[in-house]
């Protein structure tokens, strides 16, 4: 017996204008959407290439290894501001990662309450503390009571913007080790803090370590805390009492005079200052993408 | 929640139980064959034999199966063990009706008819009624009803006590008879063979139901190593 | 009858864990019900039932990771070999009473004779020779010496799972506890390294008391000596584990093992 019935039309053949206007809107949107992230990668490259566009023919030797030359002569390099930004951004991370750090794994493994919430909060509201309040408040603490300006000061200035990223992030990398990998270590036998500092932390090392470098690369950066608490210097900083250059100083300073040799030092400076970060960045993504 | 491994163990139970009622035909034609002295009512004892030893084979393949496929547990698997046991008792019971239907027609028919046929009848009787109430208690797991075949094993044995002493005086009495009166003592051993069998059913009923094996009181059960409360 | 179908014991053997009267809360859900049990030394026990009757939170008071978990505690007495666990450092307690969870999680950080050796050494053992035979003899009472010998630096993360279960358990033997708790050992393996695991827990019992906990009849009916069924947070039967699943006292226990439930 045939079947006579007709069959009935695919779903294809009743909806097709729907279905091509569905696809009009699909194409539509993947279109906006990709232009906007092309517009966004676009915009790093552009600045990239600008900077090394304008400084890349300033970096010399000299650049590296020579003091800045007196106002008015040409030449001179600013090794005393990239010294002095490691200085400062070494001076920050003693400051601010070990009260980060203890802060994240205080939150992480016993700030379950409302004083955990508190110290959260409070992490939150001061990383969005513009920066040159951070830097005013270092001015009023290390600068006054010292009565000049310091590396010391910049250094404090800086950690301390260091700390509610290095609490919120030590927090939360401590946080993705499963609780398993925890009961593990109790049934073992293992008190609390060993648990935490040998078995939780080792797990999280590779993100905590992340966490840290991100955060440093984001302060060293960081222009106007320094204007008042390590201000500049023309010459090397002695110890950590004195006034240092730095490089984000340096490309201020430099970039708002009327000289054209050092307007071409600025973009040197920049073009520098953000290989420091971009290098910093990338090794700190390449760590977090290692044995995953 | 209807579990798929009780359909099998239904399917079992009523493999069994046919096997139980064709087995009861059995007693109940090889006597007619005896005590009519027609062959005909042997014919049909040898076609339910082949029926039975088919059903038999069915029953350990099925039972093989629900045991490797559903792991069966307490109740379930008393139940497949009960079957299985049941099953050999069944078959077994299936030949002694054969051996008593060819022991007529291969040497009675021949020779002639004993006065008397004794309580050979009255055994047979209860030997089906056992047979009937053991597979009663098996379909509806009825523990007293097992009982009371056990019971019934008394009455079989008497019964065969006194058929061998009767058949004994009648040997001295008529000793030219004695073929045929040695023939009747063997109709009644298979007679009461039969009843052991129903009472072999019955303990392993009472074995499915509740759990307990009744077999050989005599022997002590050894200490069990157990936790206390 | 519905009480718990004990059998009279001739105390032939040494009771390793003895629970009075224990009840286990989270907050205020009472999770076990005035639980009652010894446990025989050195032989398996197995807790039986379905998904939340309570088998792992029980275990879990064994060796007091139950109050781990925020808002739990519990009351009543457990004493392993005659101590009050609840009188006693909980850090202590479970360097005797050791435990492997479900899920397999060797550290991540470290290797797997690092893995092994983790109890000996934040313990303080720190003599080279002596970790390196500890870690070995572990590893051969899980059988899984002669799979990793030749890659001890390698990290606990790149075995099998099954491999990872059965570091989990040199692990624990490594600080030689005497009591050794299973909290489904095997739910998260495939057929093979369950039998694997099953084959070591027979071995073991000679040198163990072993608590298992598991959602799989079978292998309790495999595995133990003893069995206990648990139901919504209540002990229903325990005994022997033949008779327990040949003849069961109680006709929930019956239902749950043909099936009929759970």
């Amino acid at each position: 017996m045939s079947a006579q019935t007709l069959a009935a039309p695919s779903y294809y053949e009743i909806d097709l204008p729907h279905y091509r206007k569905r696809q009009a809107v699909n194409w539509a949107a993947f279109l906006l959407t990709g232009v906007c992230a092309a517009l966004t990668i676009s915009i790093l490259f552009f600045i990239l290439g600008y900077l090394v566009y304008h400084g890349f023919s300033s970096l010399n030797w000299d650049f590296f290894t020579k003091l800045p030359k007196p106002v008015g002569e040409l030449g001179g390099g600013m090794a005393n501001a990239i010294v002095g930004t490691f200085k400062l951004l070494g001076l920050a991370t003693l400051v601010g990662v070990p009260v980060g750090f203890l802060g994240g794994v205080y939150l992480s493994e016993y700030g379950h309450n409302k004083i955990g919430f508190m110290v959260r909060y409070a992490a939150d509201i001061l990383n969005g503390v513009p920066s040159i309040v951070m830097g005013i408040f270092a001015y009023t603490v290390v600068v006054l009571p010292m009565g000049h300006f310091s590396a010391l000061a910049g250094g404090f200035a800086l950690g301390v913007m260091m700390i509610p990223i290095a609490v919120r992030s030590t927090e939360e990398f401590l946080r993705v080790v499963p609780h398993s990998v925890r009961e593990a270590g109790f049934a073992l036998g293992l008190p609390e803090w060993k648990v935490i500092s040998f078995i939780v932390i080792p797990t999280a090392a590779k993100g905590l370590i992340t966490g840290i470098l991100l955060d440093l690369a984001r302060v060293a950066g960081e222009t106007a805390p320094l204007l008042f608490t390590a201000f500049g210097n023309r010459f090397w900083a002695n110890g950590w009492m004195e006034p240092i250059a730095s490089l984000p100083v340096m490309i201020y300073t430099y970039a708002i005079a009327p000289y054209d040799d050092w307007h071409r030092q600025s973009w040197a400076a920049a073009l520098v200052l953000m290989m420091l970060v971009f290098i910093t960045s990338l090794t700190a993504r390449i760590l977090l993408r290692e044995r995953r | 929640m209807k579990r798929q491994v009780e359909e099998e163990i239904n399917q079992l139970k009523a493999k069994i139980l046919h096997m139980g009622s064709l087995a009861e035909e059995m007693i109940h034609f090889s006597m007619k064959c005896f005590i009519e002295r027609e062959s005909n009512f042997g014919e049909k004892v040898f076609k339910n034999e082949e029926e039975v030893n088919r059903f038999q084979i069915e029953v350990d393949e099925l039972s093989s199966r629900i045991l490797a496929l559903y792991q069966p547990e307490a109740t379930d698997l008393r139940t497949i063990i009960a079957a299985m046991k049941i099953n050999s008792e069944l078959e077994r019971v299936a030949d002694q009706a054969v051996n008593i239907t060819q022991t007529c027609t291969l040497h009675l028919f021949k020779e002639t008819p004993v006065k008397t046929m004794m309580e050979i009848p009255r055994m047979a009787t209860i030997a089906q009624e056992m047979i009937k109430d053991s597979l009663d208690a098996f379909s509806r797991s009825d523990v007293e009803l097992a009982q009371a075949v056990l019971k019934k094993d008394e009455e079989e044995d008497t019964l065969k006590a006194k058929v061998l002493s009767e058949i004994i005086g009648m040997i001295r009495k008529h000793p030219s008879q004695t073929k045929q009166l040695v023939d009747l003592i063997l109709i009644s051993r298979n007679l009461e063979k039969i009843g052991d069998h129903a009472t072999n059913i019955a303990e392993d009923v009472i074995y499915m139901t509740i759990g307990k094996d009744i077999r050989h009181p005599q022997q002590q059960d050894p200490p069990v190593v157990s936790p206390s409360l | 009858m519905e009480t718990a179908a004990i059998m009279e014991t001739p105390k032939t053997d040494k009771i390793a864990v003895e629970v009075k009267d224990l009840n286990a809360y989270f907050g205020s859900l009472r999770a076990v019900k005035d639980f009652s049990l010894n446990m025989l030394e050195k032989k398996v026990t197995a807790l039986i039932g379905p998904s939340g009757c309570g088998k792992s939170t029980f275990i879990r008071c064994l060796n007091r990771m139950h109050e781990v978990t925020p808002k739990a505690w519990s009351e009543g007495q457990v004493l392993i070999h005659g101590e009050d666990v609840m009188k006693k450092d909980p850090v202590l307690l479970r360097r005797n009473v050791g435990m492997v969870f479900q899920k397999p999680q060797p550290f991540p950080s470290m290797s797997i004779f690092d893995n092994v050796a983790a109890g000996l050494r934040l313990n303080g053992l720190r003599n080279k020779s002596v970790l390196a035979e500890e870690v070995e003899k572990s590893l051969r009472d899980s059988a899984l010496w002669d799979e990793v010998k030749d890659h001890l630096n390698k990290p606990g993360t790149s075995l099998s799972g099954g491999q990872q279960q059965r570091l989990c358990i040199a692990r624990a033997l490594a600080i030689r506890p005497s009591v050794l708790l299973l909290d489904e050992p095997c739910s998260a393996l495939d057929p093979i390294s369950t039998a694997k695991i099953e084959e070591l827990i027979l071995e073991l019992k000679s040198n163990y008391t072993i608590i298992i906990v598991t959602h799989n009849m079978q292998q309790a009916a495999r595995v133990s000596d003893f069995t206990a069924f648990l139901l919504l947070g209540e002990m229903i039967e325990y005994g022997v584990t033949s008779k327990m699943f040949t003849n069961p006292g109680n006709k929930k226990t019956e239902d749950y093992i043909t099936g009929r439930f759970g």
